[in-house]
């Protein structure tokens, strides 16, 4: 971990993980502010209305935190990594500015007056100002995605003068195939986040005897879109991201799943450990034919091992891809069984009173973050060693010039101020639940009478 | 092409500094201007509902610079590398401070933030300021394209520059009166009462420091980058610019004597508006001068490909008139004062 190129991979890793934490639930609230705004326009209920509202102040302090701590990231490219930025600049530049272009000046314009303008924009007004913060998330992601997507499919481009890549098709660029299942998985991702942090928040109000009625709604809304999410995410989204892994990424694919010898009807590795020096999986406890046929559809299929590929294509960091890559499937598992077991439950008019299912709820709350985390450290360090998939190696694109000394000062700082952010980020959040969807009503000392609910 | 985005950055730069300026302004006379907790929700108020998208035009430009001219994007990032980090971390706590100020009515919570917005919006101006003399004055760049600044050095210009100089400094300083004038106008306009006319007394105050400093400067910056007086020789109808932008100077003073607020803050704007394009045109074809002329990063030899160059206006077109629609509703939504009865924006 000392030379410099470690440190500005360590630089990005770290502010990019942070950041993450914050567009995740904000996309996914998004998309279920809209779904309560749309469900109260057409009820004229006013629970859902205070519902989207409570809603509303989370993804505020959320979205706050997604903009201060992604204005590092597009510095960065430049900073931290200009020899890929002067190599590749000219095409992923594209997709940058795009966001900057369509997404964050729509999302700037449309959020303030969401956030703070309900009164003067009517109800119908207010609702199309949560669609357009919805769609200039969404339309982010979009951006974001496609740039990633390039880096690890690289189409639409020719290598011009003096090694720098040109783009030669915009619309391969922004339709990329790798793009569009990378957009559908990271999406689903981040609706499961968010559908996770609302249910959970219901579960909590149940579980603890206050604003119930709220409880439901959330528990509701989250499990019902969650179980969709959860079950979209394993096929096709998940099947598929496979399927171009498996067709363009070969070495990755035997990489995450710590296949190290090339064969027939090749095993599933469940768990174990990988020993990459013995080239060697400890203690595994595997299914017998299934990556085969999960791969090719075929139970004896012929499946690539890391010996068939020479070491120096081999990512630099075995260990750390094949555990994100379990992580992330293992999670994304539990969640199609917990929000399963909830809709269930929920369809049989019980999941209210099982309180033990609202357990669970209520404290899976932190694992949707970890799978997303985990999803995204499986495709950057399965690129690895590349920068650009085929075509720029890690290692060539850092900075020349800024020293790991210089590099180590701003990632500290970094750590620093992050560290105080995530505490305030914590708090704030705590105390918007507290409060709750009735804060004149709790001020007055009033409680909800149950009966109300249902 | 190029020039043609040379010219688009160069635009969205001077729309980020015209429309960022007034609240990073306001943000630096935020303690000299409000004197009471009241007149200080009224500054946040009165930039509230914009700054965000004002900020946004920052990263636009990024953008697009990143595309249109990718080895300037990586030489000056990675040459300004200390500063810039500072910069974000800068724009980190500025914009905490205003979103999170006012979640929580309390006598610790609202000052503290309050301190840390002025404090960050105050030196974000000279840091801007700063950026802005380095690019002019030129940089340590060599063969590979490359070059890094430390943050200072021996503060002259010699050979290996820091990014503080004794130049950049004084760049920096005029940056800050420059807003803090341009901000000053932003509050009187937006505001009513006292504060009001404090605003209006600390922009004529500020005005004579701009007006000092900006001659200094201008007849350094004539000796310290010849191409300046290259350009203006070759195009003299490039003097219609810093024309712009004493007129906007003269009008500043004129407007605010006839107490014509929206007048003295337009003015304002000319005035940065002269100035920046006068910097821009002054510089070219040079997107980054090098203290030796031969390793100068121009126009030419960083920019991207002609295809994408050319793509890339099509929809830049588009994203700019759907930006410009916003703005326009956005602006006309908080048209007006903010009162300081009014509790319009939380």
């Amino acid at each position: 971990m000392g030379s410099a190129l470690d440190v500005h991979r360590l630089h990005f890793a770290f502010t990019i993980t942070f950041h993450y934490l914050f567009p995740q639930l904000t996309m996914g609230l998004a998309l279920l502010i809209v779904i309560l705004k749309s469900v109260a326009l057409r009820t004229n209920d006013e629970h859902f209305s205070r519902a989207a509202r409570f809603w509303a102040k989370i993804f505020g302090i959320n979205f706050a935190l997604g903009v201060v701590t992604g204005i590092p990231m597009e510095f960065q490219f430049g900073t931290n990594w200009a020899e890929f930025s002067k190599t590749a600049g000219g095409v992923i530049g594209q997709t940058l500015a795009m966001e900057g272009v369509f997404s964050f000046f729509l999302e700037s314009t449309f959020l303030g007056l969401f956030l703070y303008g309900e009164k003067k924009l009517g109800r119908v007004g207010h609702w199309w100002a949560a669609f357009l913060v919805f769609l200039g998330s969404w339309m982010s992601g979009y951006f974001i995605v496609a740039t990633d997507a390039w880096m690890q499919h690289p189409i639409g481009y020719r290598l011009g003068a003096h090694h720098q890549i040109e783009l030669t098709s915009f619309w391969d660029l922004l339709l990329n195939q790798w793009a569009l299942w990378q957009y559908v998985h990271t999406m689903l991702g981040a609706v499961q986040t968010g559908c996770f942090v609302m249910a959970a928040v219901g579960a909590f109000y149940v579980l603890s005897h206050r604003d119930p009625l709220y409880g439901r709604i959330f528990l509701r809304i989250g499990v019902l879109v969650g179980v969709i999410a959860a079950l979209l995410q394993l096929t096709p989204s998940g099947d598929m991201q496979g399927k171009l892994v498996t067709q363009y990424q070969p070495t990755t694919l035997a990489a995450m799943e710590g296949l190290f010898e090339s064969q027939d009807g090749a095993p599933l590795a469940v768990l174990g450990q990988p020993d990459v020096a013995k080239r060697t999986l400890d203690n595994p406890l595997i299914i017998p034919n299934m990556l085969s046929f999960l791969t090719y559809k075929h139970w004896n299929a012929h499946v690539q091992g890391l010996n068939d590929f020479p070491e120096d294509q081999w990512p630099d960091k075995i260990e750390l891809l094949y555990f994100s890559y379990h992580v992330m499937v293992g999670l994304g598992t539990m969640f199609i069984a917990v929000m399963g077991i909830s809709a269930f439950l929920l369809w049989r008019k019980k999941l209210f009173e099982a309180r033990w299912m609202l357990w669970i709820i209520m404290l899976s709350v932190p694992l949707p973050y970890i799978a997303n985390t985990a999803g995204w450290l499986t495709a950057e360090l399965g690129r690895q060693p590349w920068l650009i998939y085929g075509l720029m190696r890690t290692a060539h694109g850092f900075s020349p010039r800024v020293a790991a000394g210089n590099a180590w000062f701003t990632l500290i700082g970094f750590m620093g101020l992050y560290t105080v952010l995530a505490m305030l980020w914590l708090f704030l959040i705590y105390r918007e639940i507290e409060i709750g969807p009735e804060p004149e009503a709790r001020l007055r000392g009033e409680t909800l009478d149950p009966s109300v609910a249902e | 092409m190029e020039t043609l985005w040379f010219c688009l950055v160069a635009v969205m730069v001077t729309l980020y500094v015209l429309l960022d300026g007034f609240d990073l302004g306001a943000g630096a006379v935020h303690f000299l201007v409000a004197k009471t907790e009241e007149e200080r929700r009224q500054v946040i108020a009165s930039i509230g509902p914009v700054w965000d998208g004002n900020e946004v035009w920052l990263l636009a430009a990024g953008g697009t610079l990143y595309f249109a001219f990718p080895a300037l994007y990586a030489s000056s990032f990675s040459g300004f590398y200390l500063p810039l980090m500072m910069v974000l971390w800068l724009l980190i706590l500025r914009g905490t401070s205003i979103e999170f100020r006012n979640h929580i009515k309390s006598p610790i919570w609202i000052p503290f933030w309050d301190f840390f917005f002025s404090i960050s919006s105050l030196l974000l101006a000279i840091f801007f300021g700063a950026a802005l003399a380095n690019v002019v004055r030129g940089v340590p760049l060599d063969q590979s394209g490359y070059f890094f600044e430390p943050l200072w050095t021996n503060f002259r210009l010699d050979e290996q520059t820091g990014i503080l100089d004794w130049y950049t400094i004084l760049v920096g300083v005029q940056a800050l009166l420059v807003l803090m004038m341009h901000g000053s106008l932003w509050l009187q306009w937006k505001t009513d009462g006292a504060l009001n006319q404090r605003a209006a007394r600390l922009a004529s105050l500020c005005w004579w420091g701009v007006l000092v400093l900006t001659a200094l400067v201008t007849a350094v910056t004539f000796s310290i980058q010849p191409q300046v007086s290259v350009n203006f020789k070759t195009w003299p109808l490039g003097y219609i610019l810093p024309l712009l932008a004493v007129a906007g100077l003269a009008g500043v003073q004129f407007e605010l004597r006839r107490k014509n607020e929206r007048g003295a803050f337009l003015s304002s704007c000319a005035y940065l508006l002269g100035m920046l394009t006068s910097v821009v045109f002054g510089v070219y074809p040079m997107v980054l001068p090098a203290r030796n002329p031969i390793y100068a990063l121009t126009v030419h030899n960083a920019k991207a490909a002609d295809y994408g160059l050319k793509v890339g206006l099509a929809w830049w077109l588009i994203g700019m008139l759907l930006a410009a629609i916003y703005f326009t509703h956005v602006y006309r939504s908080f048209a007006g004062k903010v009162s300081a009865d009014t509790t319009s924006h939380g």
